[in-house]
Parts: structure tokens; sequence; C-alpha cells
């Protein structure tokens, strides 16, 4: 490959990756994560490379199956968003310490705004309380050579290594000129070591004290050292900036004409930071004005708050992406020098994001909220979280929450006496990542809820990646396929109905049965399984489409607006009654089922 | 026309992405380095979707306030909340119904989703307002590539989809159209 090409930053570190010979990839999807994986399996059938790349059931199996690629001397990475490093935590920590044989890279995303996510969090602070060094790239292309530097450190070091991109490094464009790839040559060798690989707490103590000697070495290894981009500029003060920042600073510097008198150093990698520049910045520099997303890790590190201006001191904001607007004036403050004109965006507008036209899960909302009025209705993380609009959402908390929070409302009202209803709704591949745990427990422990399993088959929100019931993986390959009928039921739920949400009329009464079942018998579980309208890789029969139109018997009141929103029911002022967008419209012909007029009609 | 910063606004399932990657290859082929950034996630599921196109000699992927040289408007209800991007002397193009009140930038508008029904079309209102916009700036060097560039990307980027290019190709010529009328 020789030629400058257009790769988002997901795509570009996917090409890192393969670039430097890695062998093993697994990943669960999570924006702005996803596209690392897709990219990578995308790469593999390009090249033909002998390469194992899968959607692991959640983040937690990805990682333990390319650590344990890594213990037998392969290269291998996993990749995942800030929020999925949590479920990741647990092996990530005992990796650090354990160590590794082939180079083994550990990509958490993280979602600064936040645009897509539950938290700001910051993975570097993970990195940090794991002992693990992190790589804090700038742009895509700095992140598909921070890929190959990354691996290259763990092996020198024997420690996994974090690449921490955020979305604007992995959901931006820039023109690349790849690398060439070189395949991997290694062979698995899993050499057998159960004092290391299998050490008991006594030897962890060993291995904790040479993780902490591996630290001090890392934070003077030459090649990820900060760097001095303005060579040549002098003064008492200087920037640092670290990942996205750096690049804003990069720019903003220029315009402000500030390149040439005010030193801008990046930091790479700013855990562990590197000490002979901790100490070299504080004696040479009276101010430092510190920029990073979104903790103060390197801040924090340098450990001189009366010098340092950043988060700590309460200069630089702590929550929020720092934009390049933000980026500019806080330059501009810190040198003395006038800044740009402030143009302030307007506050609020705009549309809220809403269930696509034709959603099998708004027809699942509009059936919960009919059979179960008085309800509550935990939900989980995924498109459906949408249903927050349609009143059918009362809590969003993590992956597969839905289930044990059912589970948990249901035993502190029954300690009251009290008995809702409570139906919680969880996606298909949600519930596969983590909600059969809580759903076995939640049987054990005789809890009494309805669980709608929205089965519109496929992980829709981050871009229609497989699930295990899907029967194809990574790269459309091939794979086995899990009954998720048989696996509700091997938990040892009685009440398993499969529906489909777009059936309005037949899917409320399923919705009824199932309320009446968990009120005397336990957990009902229903699966509403109708595909998602924008999965272009869905193969199997779709509903047949019926087109709709508004009759005059629509009386303007609203109904199909306020409890059924579909975008495509527009209330047109002028007439005073609902039409019908046809730009927007998917002919799904719910809403004939939800006017109590019965004003919206199939075109015959 | 060397460095050019400009913001495409719309909602999602509008095809900003697309429209951004056309002209973002545009530039490539042009041997210009560029760099875009857009929302991605819960935006595209019908909320506002914002995409910073950026070509030239730059490092940060986002346009700042005041900087926009032009703002490419798929929904005409995104103009309150994305001209801030503008530089004072920058262009708007609009989709929308009639020309919106406007002082200020320059503002040039079509009616896109209008032709694009007539088209039998309704995806194709991207490509129609990307036509016209064109041909309403390239003329004045106020864009940074010209028609034929971007029609030779999109022939390349469509050559192995027949009907997918010719059905992109008029709508862009329909654009077009419009655009030199
Ligand atoms: S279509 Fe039916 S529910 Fe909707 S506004 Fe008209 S009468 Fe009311
Ligand atoms: S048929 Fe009704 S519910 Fe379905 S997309 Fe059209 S307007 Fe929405």
């Amino acid at each position: 490959m020789s030629e400058r090409m257009l790769l988002l930053g997901n795509d570009a570190m996917a090409h890192g990756l393969v670039e430097n010979g890695c062998s093993v990839v697994a990943s669960y999807p999570g924006t702005p994560a996803s596209e690392i994986l897709s990219g990578v399996a995308q790469w593999q059938a390009r090249y033909q490379l002998p390469m194992h790349v899968e959607w692991a059931v959640n983040e937690k199996v990805a990682l333990e199956i390319a650590y344990a690629a890594s213990q037998a001397g392969l290269r291998a990475a996993t990749a995942m968003k800030q929020v999925g490093l949590n479920v990741a935590s647990d092996p990530l920590m005992s990796a650090a310490y354990l160590g590794v044989k082939g180079g083994f890279l550990v990509i958490s995303a993280d979602d600064p705004g936040p645009h897509s996510s539950q938290t700001e969090q910051d993975s570097r602070l993970t990195a940090m309380a794991a002992k693990v060094p992190v790589l804090d790239p700038d742009s895509p292309e700095h992140a598909r050579r921070l890929t190959g530097l990354g691996l290259e450190l763990s092996e020198a070091f024997e420690v996994p290594v974090m690449l921490r991109p955020t979305t604007r490094v992995c959901h931006a464009n820039q023109d690349i000129l790849p690398g060439a790839v070189h395949p991997a040559v290694r062979r698995a060798d899993f050499v057998k070591d159960p004092q290391r690989w299998a050490a008991t707490p006594v030897h962890r103590y060993r291995l904790h004290l040479a993780l902490e000697e591996k630290l001090r070495k890392i934070a003077a290894w030459e090649p990820t050292a900060p760097q001095l981009l303005n060579p040549g500029s002098g003064g008492r003060r200087a920037v640092i900036a670290a990942g996205v920042a750096a690049a804003h600073a990069r720019e903003i510097m220029q315009d402000l004409g500030l390149w040439e008198v005010l030193p801008l150093w990046q930091v790479v990698q700013p855990y562990p930071l590197h000490t002979a520049f901790i100490e070299q910045v504080l004696a040479a520099y009276d101010e430092l004005l510190v920029l990073e997303e979104t903790v103060g890790v390197i801040e924090m590190q340098l450990a001189d708050r009366g010098r340092v201006r950043g988060k700590r001191s309460g200069f630089v904001p702590e929550v929020g992406e720092l934009l390049p607007e933000t980026v500019a004036r806080l330059i501009a403050d810190f040198a003395a020098v006038p800044g740009e004109l402030s143009v302030t965006a307007p506050a609020g507008g705009g549309r809220r994001p809403t269930l696509c036209p034709g959603c099998p899960h708004r027809a699942s909302f509009y059936a919960i909220k009919r059979a179960a009025p008085r309800g509550i209705y935990p939900s989980d993380i995924g498109c459906y979280t949408l249903g927050l609009n349609l009143g059918g959402v009362d809590t969003v908390l993590c992956m597969g929450a839905a289930v044990s929070q059912a589970a948990g409302f249901y035993h502190a009202y029954r300690l009251s006496g009290e008995l809702p209803d409570i139906v919680a709704t969880v996606g298909d591949s949600t519930f596969f990542h983590a909600g059969i745990p809580p759903l076995i427990d939640a049987v054990v422990q005789d809890a009494r809820f309805v669980l709608v399993i929205l089965d519109n088959s496929t992980t829709a929100m981050t871009g229609n990646q497989p699930t295990p019931a899907s029967g194809c993986g990574a790269g459309g390959v091939p794979t086995a396929a899990v009954d998720m009928e048989a696996l509700v039921a091997a938990c040892g739920v009685k009440f398993c109905r499969v529906g489909q949400p777009g059936d309005l009329p037949a899917f409320i009464a399923l919705m009824k049965e199932a309320v009446a079942f968990a009120r005397t018998d336990g957990v009902a579980v229903v699966i509403a399984r109708q595909p998602c309208v924008v999965d272009r890789s869905y193969r199997g029969a779709r509903p047949t489409p019926r087109a709709v139109t508004v009759s005059d018997a629509c009386n303007g009141c609203r109904y199909c607006i306020e409890q059924f929103e579909c975008p495509a029911l527009v209330y047109d002022e002028q007439r005073q009654r609902v039409v019908i967008d046809t730009l927007t419209c998917s002919d799904c012909g719910v809403c004939t089922a939800v006017c109590p007029r019965l004003a919206i009609e199939e075109i015959p | 026309m060397a460095n050019q910063q400009l913001i495409i606004s719309g909602v999602g399932g509008q095809g900003i992405l697309f429209v951004t990657r056309l002209l973002a290859e545009t530039a490539i082929r042009k041997g210009l380095a560029v760099m875009t950034s857009e929302t991605h996630g819960m935006a595209q599921r019908g909320g506002v979707v914002i995409s910073h196109l950026k070509v030239g000699d730059f490092a940060s992927p986002l346009v700042r306030p005041g900087c926009a040289d032009g703002l490419l408007a798929l929904k005409a209800e995104n103009l309150p909340l994305h001209r801030h991007f503008l530089r004072p002397a920058g262009w708007v193009v609009v989709n929308a119904p009639r020309a919106p009140e406007w002082t200020g930038e320059t503002l040039h508008s079509l009616d896109a989703d209008r032709l694009a029904l007539e088209l039998g079309n309704p995806q194709a209102l991207n490509l129609l307002l990307l036509g016209f916009a064109v041909a309403r700036l390239a003329p004045a060097a106020a864009l940074f590539c010209s028609l034929d560039e971007l029609v030779a990307t999109i022939e390349h980027r469509l050559a192995a989809k027949g009907v997918l290019l010719a059905e992109s190709l008029k709508a862009l010529r329909l654009g077009i159209e419009r655009g030199a009328a």
C-alpha cells in the first residue's frame, strides 16, 4: 500500500495492528471504539493474513482471549470503549502483575464530551491504577504510529500497554500513508511457568516489586519521551499538552503568533510521566499550563501545584471536552495575549435523537406501557435507551443492569408488601454481554418481573455488529449460533415466549400474558424479535411493507405523536391534524394500531 | 486555493458522512492534506449531525467558532445552531423550501427535498445540494475543488456500483443545473 488514503482513526489503528504483526484481536463494540475491530477484519481479508479476529461476548472475555495469545508469545490486542474497560478491569489489573510475552495492547477509547457514553471517565487513570503505561495519540496518523510503538514498548518491558485515543481521534478522518504490512511469523509457544502465570499471593508481591521496577525504567524510555514541538522558543513559561489538546494547541499557538515565543511540549506517554522531564520542566520554567483530557493525570505527576495551571488549580475545566475554542482562550490567558473574537454557540436547540421510523423497539415500548401502565421500567445500554422519550425507560445504569435492577426493585418492594409491575428491557447483544448472570440470580432468588429482550438480531447502536445469535462473526465469517430461547429456558425461566412487536395487537396481548404470569409465578421473558430497520447486513425476511395515510377522521388530538413518537408522524399546524412524512416513513404500518380514532389507515 | 475549513450540518440519516467523505477524497486526489471530524452514535438516530472538514495545513480535527469558510446545511433548522462557526466573509448553502431571511454571510438556498422527491430518490438530496453548492462556489473560487474534480471522485468511488453511480450522478447534475441557473 503506497497511496495516501482517507482513514478513520479507528481504521488507522486497525492498520497499525496489522502492520506490526498482531495475530489475535478481540473486541466488544462500543462507541467510539467499534470500528477498530471491523477495520482489522477488513485489513485481514484484504491482505489475506493468518489472524484470529473476533467480536467477543463482552470486554472481559475479549481482553482475556487476547491476553492468552500474548502469554503464548504472539502479538495481540483488544479494543473497547472506556466504559467497557470497567468490565475488563479485573483481568487487566492482574495482567499488569503477571506481564506479557508477545506485545499486548489494550486500546481503550475515551469519550470526553461525552458524545455517546454514560461517563467521561479517563482510561489513563485506570492505566495508572493498574500500573500499565499509557500512550495518548493526537490524531489518526499518530494513533497508527503509536500502535506499533506500544507493541514495541510492551515487548521491551513485558508489560501490557494501553493506547488511549479519544472520540476526536477515533472518529476523525485523515489522509494517511499506511505502512507496509508485516504478517506475523511467530508460532504460539506457551512456556509453562505456573509461578508466574498462576502466581499465588506470595509471588504476586514479588511481581508487584518487579512491576514497579519496570515502571521506573519505562519512565526513562527514550522513544516515548515528551517532545518540544517548537525548538528555539524561549521564556519562563511553557505549555504541556497531550492527546487532541496537543493538536489544538499546535494550531492555535501558530494562529495567535505564539509559536516562536511559547514552548509547547507534547506528552505521548502520560503515565508513567518521564522522570527526567518532570525535573527538567520544573527547573526550566516558572509557570506551566497543562492541557489534557479528561482528568489531570500529567498534572498530578508534576506535583508542584504552585507553578502548574491545570485542572486541579481550577484554570482548565474538569468537565467536558477541551474544545479548540476553550484551548484558544486558555492559551491566550496564560500567555497574556489578546485571544480571538469569542463567538459562542447558541444554547441547546436542535432535535433530540429518537428511535428510527419503523424501529421495532418503539412498538415494544408502546406495548409495555399498555400492558403495565403504572409499571417500573428498568432499561439498559443501547439504541433502546431512547425509549426514554416514550416514557418506557426509567433507569439506565450499565450493561446488563436492567435485569439485576428489576430484581432489586422487586425485592425492595416485596419487603414493604407491595408488588408493582416491573418490566425490564435489554437488547440482545447486551443480554449476551451481561444479562445472563443476573437472570440466573433473579430466577434463583424468586424475583418476579417481565424481561423483554429486544432482539433486533444485531448490535445496532454501534453500527450493526453481529451477536452470538447471528451465526456470523467479524468480517461476516460464519460461526455457530446460540439459541436464545434455549439459553433463557436453561436459566430456569418458566415463561419464555417470542413475539413480533410490529404486529402490535398480538404483541400487546402477549405482553399482558407475561405481566400476569410475573405477578404470581416468577420471571417471564418475552423475546421481541424483529430486525433493525437500518441493518444492511440482515439477510432474513422482513415484515411486508404497509404504507399508511391519515384520513379525515384525525381530529389532531396528538395521541399518536405523544405516545408513539414516530418521527414520520408530523403535526400539520395549518390543517390542525397529523400527516405522514413520506420522506422518512418506513411503511411499517404499526401506527395504524395506535390511533384511537382509527384515523391512520393502511393504503390498500 | 489552499487552507479551507468547512462545516457540513444536518440530521441523522441524511448522509452527512458521505458528503464529507466525497469532499475529503477529492482533496486527497488533489494532493492536499485533509482532516474531518463527525458525530457518531446517538446523534445519528435522527438527531443533529455536524461534520468538520479541514483541507490544507492543520493539526486539530475541529473547526473553531468564527473560523469556518463555509457552512453546508442539509437542514434549514440547523442554520441558527451552526452559524457561529462561520467567519465574517464565509458562505452558506442551505436546503430550504424558501430562502430564509438572512443578513451577513453570502447565502444560497435550494429546495433539495422537493427536487429529490421529484427525482423519485429521496436519499439523493445530499448529492443534489452538493452539486448545487459546488456549481455556485467553485466559479467564485470559494471552494477548494472544482466540479470536474468532484465528479471524478464520485465516479472513482462508485465505479463498481453501476446503478448507484448513474443515480448519484443524475442527482448531482440536477443540483449543478440549479446552481448554474
Ligand atoms: S392520527 Fe389519531 S392519534 Fe394521531 S392526532 Fe390524529 S386522531 Fe389523534
Ligand atoms: S408507518 Fe407509521 S409508524 Fe411506521 S414509519 Fe410510517 S409513520 Fe412511522
